[in-house]
């Protein structure tokens, strides 16, 4: 048997005592209450660890490079510990055809019982040629691994949504996901990338519940992608007072205050980084002064700029927004009505005049 | 029928009655605060310095668009009740006889009186055909669009807890693929209601002066007056 996350720690040489530690933050970052922790000090004793395959489609390993560097709970190698990361070809020793094989070992080996995460997302155009992992394409391995894994999480805005590879014009016709799995169920982990605490944590959820967190409509763990970015944002008594930055170097940016009119798009992003933030907890992007753009939203890349609220409405033509089709409709048809108003006043003075 | 002016023979119909025109004047007043609110929740007023303890400006701007925006929407439940409730006219603008060929034909002939290419306007007690067809699309579907989007948006705030957020916000926003386009439609909506209103206006305006019926005073008095006494052509 796969020995437990436990083990592995005590060969690490981690002490009883900052395991109890971990499981009581892990606890908590989950939104559990104190009586948890025990639950998931047992769970990590007892249960042999549950084996990930983590394929790598159309990405960039921003999803990679948060995920090692999560800082609670504890460092990437433990984490890396709680799972049996069977595959990973980014950060994996093996490589060729060695490599290869373990994804099909595991398949036949862990049958229903393997995790499958998925980073990046498989093009559909040309049979999925724009995307080739050991000489076939992206997609077959990703369909030949979901077929018999327990559950899928998609890693980041490519497999979540489609970002970057699958914004307008989409020449690869690069798909989340989900459009290619459908009998599986997915967690989607959203973000570009996502945070890396919250990677963690979800993979530390279901190590130990052994089950999926709960999820929202569109497919996220409602523990961390809940509320808004807005709702927890430190800078949100700017907003409800009213006090805004209107230029990058004014007054206003100087004091911290709320980044609304710069386009931040806090009040449209459902995320955590207002909560746990990053590097530890350290910072996050309004909080060094520059506005949220919307990286875990669907579709961010086709909303247009990062600098304005509103999304484009293309059929306008570029760069017009709802405000200045409607401001101009409205002028329009206000003119209208001052010509049509015109133009009766003179029909009715010329009926009136041959009345008379 | 009650004879009001000796000189110009103007019979007069009893048409909007109480709850109705009440109902009219409040969801005005509703729609102007919640577009002036609504533009400033966008586009907010230039900043204000000193301290955030010191000013709840944003918090009053969207305090007063989310009142308005109850008071539209119960308005809107209630002008439903009346529309079973009230006289004949009070359904109108929610079933247009869109299966009636002599009806489109009259939303034809209120087409030519507004190009000025018919000569004289039909008469009518209640709407005239073309009113009662841009009052359907667009003010009825336009609000139920507006009051939708806009407790989808207010759930978001609300919370994942919330029955805003269970019956609105979840279908709309994955209906719409994300929070910001819900609300960009949400301001695509606002001017077409403003758009809405300013012809709405207008036509009332020009039709109080040009056609053969009162139509301003009518929404103040609730009686349809008439300035000739040939038979209305949506008389019954």
């Amino acid at each position: 048997m796969t020995e437990t996350f436990y083990d592995v720690l005590r060969r690490q040489g981690i002490s009883r005592r900052s395991f109890l530690k971990f499981c009581s933050l892990t606890a908590a970052s989950l939104g559990l209450g104190p009586e948890f922790a025990p639950t998931m000090a047992h769970a990590l004793e007892t249960k042999p660890r549950t084996p990930v395959l983590w394929l790598h489609g159309l990405e960039c390993t921003c999803c990679s490079e948060a995920f090692i560097r999560s800082a609670h709970p504890l460092a990437s190698d433990v984490i890396l510990s709680m799972i049996s990361l069977d595959y990973d070809d980014t950060i994996m020793a093996a490589a060729g055809h060695q490599a290869e094989a373990i994804v099909e070992e595991v398949v036949a080996k862990y049958k229903g019982n393997y995790l499958l995460a998925v980073e990046g997302n498989p093009p559909l155009n040309a049979d999925g040629m724009y995307c080739i992992i050991g000489g076939k394409p992206f997609l077959d391995q990703l369909r030949f691994a979901a077929k018999d894994c327990k559950a899928i999480i998609s890693w980041g805005s490519c497999a979540s949504w489609g970002c970057v590879q699958a914004a307008r014009p989409n020449p690869t016709q690069a798909v989340p996901v989900h459009k290619v799995i459908r009998d599986k169920p997915i967690i989607k982990v959203p973000g570009c990338p996502p945070i890396p605490e919250v990677m963690t944590a979800v993979v530390t959820y279901m190590a130990t519940f052994d089950k999926i967190p709960e999820l929202d409509r569109q497919g996220r763990p409602k523990m961390f992608y809940s509320q808004r970015i807005h709702d927890k944002c430190y800078r949100r008594p700017h907003f409800d007072a009213g006090q805004f930055v209107e230029a990058w170097d004014d007054d206003g940016a100087r004091r911290g205050y709320c980044l609304y009119k710069m386009g931040c798009k806090g009040p449209t992003t459902y995320n955590a980084c207002s909560t746990t933030r990053w590097m530890g907890g350290l910072s996050f992007p309004i909080q060094s002064g520059h506005g949220c753009i919307g990286c875990s939203e669907d579709g961010f890349w086709d909303n247009g700029s990062f600098y304005n609220r509103l999304s484009d409405i293309h059929q306008f033509g570029i760069e017009s927004n709802a405000d200045k089709v409607g401001a101009t409709a409205a002028g329009v048809v206000g003119a209208a009505v001052a010509a049509h108003a015109a133009v009766s006043a003179i029909k009715r003075a010329r009926q009136n005049g041959g009345n008379e | 029928m009650t004879t009001k002016s000796a000189t110009a023979q103007q019979q007069a119909v009893y048409v909007y009655e109480g709850p109705l025109r009440l109902w009219h004047w409040i969801n005005a007043l509703s729609i102007l605060v919640l577009a002036v609110t609504g533009y400033f929740i966008g586009s907010p007023l230039p900043s204000l310095s000193g301290e955030a303890s010191d000013h709840f400006l944003m918090g009053y701007i969207r305090f007063a668009h989310f009142a308005a925006g109850y008071i539209l929407i119960i308005g809107f439940f209630l002008r439903i009740y009346w529309a079973f409730a009230g006289n004949g006219h009070a359904r109108q603008i929610f079933l247009p006889p869109l299966l009636s060929s002599k009806w489109w034909s009259e939303v034809l002939h209120e087409i030519k009186w507004y190009a000025f290419i018919a000569r004289e306007p039909k008469k009518y007690e209640g709407h005239n055909p073309l009113a009662t067809l841009v009052m359907h699309f667009v003010f009825v579907w336009g609000i139920v669009f507006m009051m939708v989007t806009g407790l989808a948006l207010y759930g978001e705030g609300a919370g994942l807890g919330s029955w805003q957020y269970r019956w609105f916000s979840g279908w709309v926003i994955s209906a719409f693929g994300n929070s910001q386009n819900v609300h960009t439609w949400h301001h695509v909506g606002m001017w077409v209601i403003i758009c809405f209103a300013i012809v709405h206006i207008y036509a009332a305006v020009r039709e109080d002066v040009m056609s053969r019926q009162s139509i301003i005073s009518t929404m103040i008095s609730g009686w349809r007056t008439f300035k000739d006494t040939r038979v209305a052509d949506d008389a019954h």
